[in-house]
């Protein structure tokens, strides 16, 4: 046996045994065991993906070497490494861009108690990654919840705690479904390692008995999976708890924490209940529903925003839809476009959270509109970030956005009933993401001028910033420059390099996730 | 089933905080109550050994007791959790109804 099969168990020992160790380190301690201990899981991810590659095929790893019916095992494949690996490269990035707001934000005695949590949540991330088990996927996700929580609410003032409390009842609601629905399957089954139980599951479709609770223990988990990473009727804790935590937490939170959920839910489908008894269920229906649903009401909300950070929060609400609506189409091309999304969503979501901690620093930490004119030219590199985050996620060409919408539309046609739906949701969401986007960064890069506006349009706010004067900075806005925050300069140059790279050059991606999901099956 | 529909309702749709948390409860105490039944097996006996290992017929499945005994640890640190959120709140804004509190917020802003 390899020693490299040891890897992805190393990893996520490694990041559950940093946590413990922070709590006795300091705080600068504890941030650099913090970020080593990310490198390290993603150099081991890495390692993983390029074994996985090279063999061709996935491996399981038994934990304790008891044999498959009885045993827990952990089981890497080429998604699942690539997935890692991302989530690694992510979640150091959130990390550096968010630095010094971090050390501003919270109280110095509890800064190891964030990077406590971060490494649990990094932990838990690549165990629901990994896990070939329901019960311990199960057991992770709360921890997952737990420890999200914590991050959401370690900038203690009323606003943050209300938020996370917001997020523990509807976390706790999913995942209370969650248990529900893996009970129901393992009284259907008897198994808990997500293999067994696609054996069974096939031997029961076949057999005609137990058809209902079979549908039952789907939808149970479908619902509560999707409650947890707030598809759109479920989503009313997340513009609170994205908008008012610091800014690093808000990045890692949109882009790995509600994605972990969904990476979840790809592997039940496949590997849990199999993909065509899945395509072949009415579930997907309603997904395809909500997720365009959530597409539209999303943007919409987002539009009557009047905060930088809540109008992002809503964004990824959108977002989040465009994901269920992949799932929803029920082909393969609309899983890989699903699974796409999700990486290039990770990528962008992060950038704009930390461009715009970048713009709202040079405008007097303001986070409304009105107060962010002119933002773009005091602070260069953040007005750059977020007008390229803002490109991706309207999706035009050269960007990662543009691919994965292109994958979506290229899913949906061919498909008898939902072809013409996903095309005009798909064309009027993108009209509501480049009204909101392209609103903001006509503000960054507009002159500043004194009155208050009140324009709703972009049309509108254009034609009356041509005629604003330049005037005096008032007190708090500053210039800066890239030399004063060159971590999270290097961050955003990071990220951006990412974006254009997603965008440019993506068949190689693309082609892992296709071989991905082969062996998934 | 009606025991999860109850804790179910009342996490959603109380006001109150702590009557909340009670719903959680109810809900994660049906799906054991759910998985404890499953997991039994008419005229055997728990699966500990007492005189002797005994045929496999003897015992009761054993997995389901071994769920719901991780399903409680996970469930009493996530009720200490949301009661440690609830007394932060209350200290703070002397109320337990979250839209109260909510509406509190947006009074503070402005």
């Amino acid at each position: 046996m390899d020693f490299i099969r040891n890897f992805p168990f190393f990893s996520i020992v490694l990041s559950l045994f940093s946590g413990p160790l922070s709590s006795i380190l300091g705080g600068k301690w504890a941030k650099r065991v913090n970020l080593a201990v990310i490198v390290l899981c993603g150099v081991l991810s890495g390692a993983v993906l390029w074994y996985v590659r090279r063999t061709g095929e996935a491996f399981v790893y038994t934990m304790g070497h008891f044999p498959a019916p009885w045993g827990n095992e952990i089981r890497a494949g080429i998604l699942e490494a690539l997935m890692a690996a991302f989530f690694c490269v992510i979640m150091l990035l959130c990390m550096l861009g968010g630095t010094r707001e971090r050390e501003e934000e919270i109280e110095a005695s509890k800064q190891n108690l964030y990077y406590i949590m971060v490494d649990l949540l990094l932990c838990s991330l690549l165990a629901l990654i990994y896990t070939n088990d329901l019960f311990t996927a199960y057991v992770f996700v709360e921890i997952n919840t737990i420890s999200a929580c914590g991050l959401i609410m370690i900038k203690q003032n009323g606003r943050t705690i209300e938020a996370a409390t917001r997020y523990m009842i509807m976390s706790l609601l999913g995942s209370g479904l969650l248990l529900l629905g893996l009970c129901f399957l393992y009284d259907l089954t008897g198994h808990l390692l997500m293999s067994n139980i696609q054996e069974s599951v096939h031997a029961i479709a076949a057999s005609g008995q137990y058809q209902r609770p079979l549908l039952v223990a789907i939808c149970l988990m479908c619902v509560g999976l999707a409650i947890k990473s707030a598809l759109f009727p479920f989503h009313t804790w997340l513009p609170d708890a994205y908008g008012y935590s610091t800014v690093s937490s808000a990045a890692i939170l949109s882009s790995l924490v509600s994605k972990g959920y969904i990476f979840l839910l790809v592997k039940i489908f496949y590997r849990v209940i199999g993909f065509d008894i899945f395509s072949g269920s009415k579930v997907i229906h309603v997904l395809f529903v909500f997720g365009i649903a959530g597409m539209i009401m999303g943007s919409v909300d987002a539009i009557r925003e009047s905060d930088i950070r809540r109008m992002i929060a809503y964004s990824s609400v959108a977002q989040i839809g465009y994901i269920y609506m992949g799932f929803g189409l029920g082909t393969t091309e609309g899983m890989i476009a699903s699974i796409y999304h999700v990486i290039c969503h990770g990528a962008t979501k992060s950038l704009l959270f930390v461009a715009a901690s970048g713009i709202m620093d040079a405008s007097g930490k303001s986070r409304y509109f009105k107060d962010l004119d002119g933002a773009g030219h005091r602070n260069r590199l953040a007005g750059v970030a977020f007008t390229v985050g803002s490109l991706s996620m309207v999706g035009v060409p050269m960007f990662a956005g543009f691919i994965s919408k292109l994958f979506f539309s290229q899913a949906a046609v061919g498909h008898a009933i939902k072809m013409l739906p996903t095309l005009i949701a798909l064309a009027i969401s993108t009209i509501l993401n480049a009204v909101y986007f392209m609103k903001t960064v006509i503000r960054i890069y507009s002159p500043m001028k004194t009155p208050v506006m009140d324009g709703k349009t972009a049309e509108t706010e254009n034609q009356e910033t041509m005629s604003g004067n330049p005037a005096p900075l008032p007190e708090g806005y500053r210039e800066i420059t890239v030399r004063q925050q060159p971590i999270k300069a290097a961050a955003m140059i990071l990220f951006i390099l990412l974006n254009i790279m997603l965008g440019l050059n993506s068949e190689p991606l693309i082609g892992l996730i296709e071989q991905g999901l082969e062996m998934f099956s | 089933m009606i025991l999860f529909g109850i804790g179910f309702s009342n996490l959603l749709l109380q006001k109150n905080l702590i009557k909340k948390i009670i719903g959680l409860n109810i809900m994660d105490t049906a799906t054991y109550l759910f998985l404890a039944l499953k997991g039994y097996i008419d005229g055997r006996k728990a699966p500990v050994v007492v005189d002797g290992i005994q045929s496999v017929e003897a015992y009761v499945n054993p997995i389901p007791s071994g769920l719901v005994l991780t399903g409680i640890v996970v469930s009493v640190s996530v009720t200490a959790l949301m009661l440690s959120l609830t007394i932060r709140l209350y200290r703070r804004y002397h109320t337990l109804d979250l839209d109260e509190i909510s509406t509190l917020l947006k009074k503070e802003e402005k």
